[in-house]
């Protein structure tokens, strides 16, 4: 165990898939970095460094620098996939899977069923999502709803550097296609991280803090938020427990709803609009298979139904922010019934 | 390359099998007993079978919204097809995917595909793994004109170049995207000389003639097999019928049809090869007798059979969920 920051626990958590599995490949725009280049080979490791120094351990032959064509590297990972490879294919931003959102939620996700079982497509989409550095509408969105719905999908937001690493591993052994959602403002956060490969499963809840008066549920870079709150309000004898449900598709439902049974109280902390978002999904399963736990109406914590502004006071409040989520939380103990 | 009496037979019979099956899938589907959509092959045959000739079942295609012809091309089980596009159980993909998204990963088919351009990417992939695990297969995306007109395809053909894999475009330019002429919509020479300028050899080839198909393939297929890299063929051919089964074709001349029946490839085949001596009238006659007993029967099992356990709604989705 020693700390590491959360691209370093997603950086280990590749190389030693690659030791363990020849059939690991790295597919995507500057993954290595330089190439036809006057300079260095293989220095940049992703725009964000995430596959520093792999390129130098593996060779071209397993970290695949493309063109600026993510149609093409989604198709390529999934037509690799499905004939014997475990492609990890970088999409550098999220927002990006506009270009290539057919290659995701028509091809790559419907394989095994359009074929009737007999299809497996064991591939990664690791891509950077979330606002807070400045990034603009088009490098700042999240869109995690947007894979949520689509079946075939797996969806996972790792919220620690802890979590990275064992995600990424359990999303590189999966047989299904999954998108791991790395959340930019966490690329610097540190923790505790085991040496060792090891596994965290899909569709189990992170319970991060233990509480009795209200349930907060949180999403990726929204948990050490929502963690913050949580902890501002215990000074005023709040005790809200934390849920990181880790994946959004498989959700694990039976956390949240025995949270909810504990406290009576619900607030969903989401970066993302509040139209189809994961804090009215969660809402809605709540409202469906707690309702009889509920004391006070759910409270959703979302950005508004704008694009991301660039402007960093409009940014700031476009995130659910500290004193949003407080608000929400004072308001689901004021009501009374 | 030398095709013996078997090759010859095999080829035959590939192509009267497709334009039997399709010719009953017109029919069935007129009666009401194909569900959904469906495009069909007919005047194509030698195209697909000209290039799956010499395909093994290791090496992989993808194909396009109207692939009952490839599958057939590629060794896939004609009574599974016919259960599938009738969605019944039994089929290819248990009812789960139609006429559209026909797949048999056993045979190397990585299925039909209903996005305009949705495969060649795929086959990027697919051959990927080849180059990667240096099996020396290949893998063939199918696509029409109207796919040499989406981005995903120019991806493709520069991604294949840029990491120098076994990929082979077969381009099958029957005139039409939907139903609008190719004349129209691709804007370049000929969609082989818009591939060349990716960086890939690529020629024209008469896809009404089995046998210019089959030697152009011998060539892609030759550099794939040596790990040379990409290759593209555009395969001129007609298409006879309309986009979809029942489309009128208001858009085409009653003269154009006439003529691409004039230069229909099955009996350009038949033709040639009892006028070389090579195969007799009674060998074509025979095979057409087993494939026409065959498809019937087909129908007939399919026909009969239930529909898919409604139990099944829900599975397949995943490996594990």
């Amino acid at each position: 165990m020693s700390k590491k920051t959360y691209s370093q626990a997603i950086n280990e958590a590749l190389r030693q898939e690659m030791r363990r599995d020849p059939n690991v490949i790295i597919i995507g725009e500057d993954v290595a970095g330089g190439h036809g280049a006057s300079g260095e080979t293989g220095g940049v490791g992703g725009v964000f460094g995430l596959t520093h120094g792999l390129f130098t351990e593996f060779g071209p032959e397993r970290v695949l620098d493309t063109p600026i064509s993510e149609s093409a590297i989604i198709g390529a990972a999934s037509g690799a996939a499905v004939t014997g490879m475990r492609p990890v294919a970088e999409i550098m931003f999220v927002d990006f899977v506009g270009v290539c959102f057919d290659q995701i939620y028509n091809q790559a996700a419907k394989f095994r069923y359009m074929f009737g079982g007999k299809a497996k497509t064991p591939m990664v989409i690791r891509t950077a999502i979330g606002a807070g550095l400045r990034g603009g509408a088009q490098h700042s969105q999240t869109l995690h709803p947007l894979f949520t719905m689509v079946p075939g999908l797996k969806v996972v937001m790792p919220a620690s550097p802890y979590d990275a690493k064992g995600l990424l591993i359990n999303a590189i052994r999966e047989d299904d296609p999954v998108i791991f959602m790395e959340s930019k403002l966490l690329y610097g956060m540190e923790g505790e991280v085991p040496d060792e490969a090891y596994r965290i499963p899909f569709g189990e809840a992170n319970i991060v803090r233990e509480g009795k008066d209200l349930t907060f549920v949180a999403f990726g870079a929204m948990v050490p938020r929502a963690l913050a709150v949580a902890n501002t309000l215990a000074a005023d004898g709040i005790s809200v427990e934390v849920i990181d449900p880790r994946t959004t598709s498989p959700l694990d439902e039976d956390s949240i709803l025995d949270s909810v049974a504990k406290t009576g109280r619900l607030v969903v902390i989401d970066e993302s609009p509040p139209r189809c978002s994961l804090a009215a999904d969660v809402a809605s399963m709540v409202a469906d298979k707690g309702f009889g736990s509920l004391k006070a109406p759910i409270g959703k914590v979302t950005c508004p139904h704008t694009p991301v502004p660039f402007a960093p006071n409009l940014e700031d409040e476009f995130m659910p922010n500290p004193r949003r989520i407080e608000e929400a939380a004072r308001k689901a103990m004021a009501w009374a019934r | 390359m030398q095709l013996s009496r078997d090759d010859l037979k095999r080829a035959y019979r590939s192509m009267v099998t497709i334009r039997t099956f399709e010719e009953r899938v017109t029919k069935e589907f007129a009666q009401g007993n194909i569900p959904g959509f469906a495009h069909v092959y007919i005047g194509q045959e030698a195209a697909g079978v000209g290039v799956c000739f010499d395909l093994t079942d290791e090496d992989y295609i993808g194909s396009t919204h109207r692939g009952h012809g490839h599958c057939i091309a590629k060794g896939c089980d004609v009574q599974g097809m016919m259960l599938e596009i009738m969605g019944k159980q039994g089929g290819l993909c248990g009812g789960k995917g139609g006429s559209m998204h026909i797949a048999d990963m056993s045979k190397g088919m990585l299925g039909a595909n209903a996005i305009v351009g949705g495969s060649p990417p795929i086959a990027v992939g697919a051959a990927l793994t080849q180059k990667l695990k240096k099996t020396g297969k290949v893998a063939v995306a199918f696509s029409g004109d109207g796919a040499s007109n989406q981005g995903t395809t120019f991806e493709a053909l520069n991604m294949a170049v840029v990491l120098g894999v076994p990929a082979i475009f077969a381009f099958e330019n029957n005139g039409y995207g939907e139903h609008t002429a190719a004349s129209y919509a691709v804007g370049a020479p000929s969609i082989a000389e818009r591939a060349k300028s990716f960086g890939m050899p690529a020629e024209v080839v008469d896809g009404s003639d089995f046998f210019a198909v089959h030697q152009a393939m011998g060539r892609a297929l030759e550099r794939g097999r040596a790990g040379e890299g990409p290759y593209a063929l555009e395969i001129v051919c007609s298409r006879f019928l309309g986009h979809f089964i029942g489309d009128p074709q208001g858009y085409r001349l009653p003269e154009e049809l006439i003529q691409a029946r004039a230069n229909d490839p099955l009996p350009r085949f038949r033709t040639g090869v009892t006028e070389a001596g090579l195969l007799e009238n009674a060998d074509l006659d025979a095979i057409e007798k087993q494939v026409a007993d065959e498809v019937e029967e087909a129908v007939q099992l399919a026909m009969a059979a239930p529909r898919p356990d409604i139990k099944t709604l829900e599975t397949d989705v995943y490996v594990r969920y």
